[in-house]
């Protein structure tokens, strides 16, 4: 078996009823990155998709970077959230195809980042690896500059605005 | 024949990868700024986890029971298959920067290469990881520049790095029979464009801060790719390997 391939045993196996897919989206939707708190697994855009298998719920989750640490333990926060809220024993299929991209941010996982004080990624995927312009989280300003294109994860690059002198975290486009 | 020139070159890409990526971690706790520290970690840490990648589907093909972990922490030597350029030790800072953007360059180009692969799970894996390497040769481009191009010391050690390095490079432009094989087979990436792409990278990047481009390196008995490594490869994997070798199967 694969790491992240975990295939649900017949315990707790039971027909698809009305209502259990729209909860489960709902449930993911309080699931929230262990490393920015703020965004959920579904502002993130990693749950690919959700359906029925065998009596389980099955979902298809896609990690976010190759060595993303936090892969594990989202896995784990989506099984435990489903688990509490009655859905025994989900399977998690983990996909790297279509590769993950920032464009599939939500907007309001954009501004939640904005206001944890993190610049969310600033245009699309196809400035993967330019220097966009980035506005600065706290006062907006787009007098910043870069000072580092790894910042506390590999997600993230270190900025630092000109105007109000704060050093930020910006999420560049991948 | 086919399943084993495949698995080969898994481990190829695999084993670079997670060698580099150790040595990347050796710098943790002592880099010469903090934001070099998150760079050299987080650079790490991408490699390490698409070496995962690569070794899980070499272990699926070999279909013996092993996984990725197996392959990497109970593996000799002489079965480690990794380029011997990402093997030699880190020296200095231009050392260390110029080994990562002659591994770049040729990490960016076979990946470019390998996500047109015909075998859906490598260019899968090469879609995802093309994006990582994208920022790792841009940010290891620079740092040659900015030490080749800035004090007249930081010039004399990219200077210094050159020659040590430049030998080891024959292996990112050369490749097997049975890389060619595959590559006809539309699976591996084309050798040839890799090298010449490859060339084009590092030429630029030398000629924008007159760096002197040495002669085509030339071959000699060594070769990672049939598992025959210098000295430095030994060591380092005594130190990654020791906890699951002293304590097999060691949870916590």
């Amino acid at each position: 078996m694969r790491p992240g391939e975990l295939i649900a045993g017949d315990r707790g196996a039971r027909a698809l009823r009305d209502g259990d897919l729209a909860q489960a989206w709902a449930v993911l939707a309080e699931v929230m990155d262990p490393e920015v708190p703020v965004v959920s697994v579904i502002d993130l855009g990693i749950v690919r998709d959700l359906d029925w298998r065998a009596g389980h719920l099955h979902l298809v989750v896609t990690p976010t970077y190759s060595g993303c640490p936090a892969t594990e333990v989202i896995e784990g926060d989506i099984r435990q959230a489903l688990e509490q809220a009655g859905f025994a024993e989900p399977a998690l299929e983990r996909r790297l195809t279509p590769a993950w991209s920032t464009d599939w941010i939500s907007d309001q996982g954009r501004e939640r980042l904005r206001a944890y004080g993190i610049a969310p990624p600033a245009g699309s995927a196809s400035l993967r690896g330019a220097s966009p312009t980035v506005c600065c989280p706290q006062c907006a300003s787009s007098d910043t500059e870069l000072l580092s294109q790894f910042g506390s994860t590999a997600c993230k690059a270190l900025y630092r605005c000109r105007a109000c002198l704060e050093p930020f975290d910006y999420f560049k486009c991948l | 024949m086919h399943k084993q020139a495949l698995i080969q070159y898994l481990l190829l890409l695999g084993d670079s990868a997670l060698v580099q990526g150790q040595r990347l971690c050796e710098w943790c706790g002592k880099a010469p700024a903090l934001e070099e520290e998150l760079a050299l970690m987080n650079v790490g840490l991408d490699l390490v986890g698409q070496a995962r990648n690569w070794l899980d589907y070499a272990a699926e093909l070999q279909g013996d029971g092993h996984d990725a972990d197996a392959l990497a922490f109970r593996r000799d030597e002489r079965a480690y298959r990794n380029l011997l350029l990402v093997e030699q030790p880190n020296g200095d800072y231009a050392v260390t920067m110029l080994k990562q953007f002659f591994y770049d360059a040729w990490h960016h180009a076979m990946l470019d290469g390998l996500s047109a692969s015909g075998d859906e799970r490598i260019a899968g894996i090469a879609a995802k990881a093309l994006k990582e390497v994208t920022y790792h040769l841009r940010r290891s481009g620079e740092w040659v520049q900015r030490l080749g191009g800035g004090t007249e010391e930081s010039r004399r050690r990219m200077l210094e790095a050159i020659p040590v390095l430049w030998r080891f490079t024959v292996e990112l432009t050369v490749a097997s029979d049975s890389e060619v094989q595959l590559a006809q087979a539309g699976i591996a990436a084309d050798p040839t464009q890799v090298a010449q792409r490859w060339h084009a990278a590092v030429e630029a990047i030398f000629a924008s801060v007159e760096l002197p481009l040495p002669k085509a390196a030339s071959h000699f008995y060594l070769d990672g790719r049939k598992g025959l490594h210098t000295e430095h490869l030994g060591l380092l994997l005594a130190e990654m390997q020791f906890l699951p070798r002293a304590y097999p199967d060691a949870t916590w």
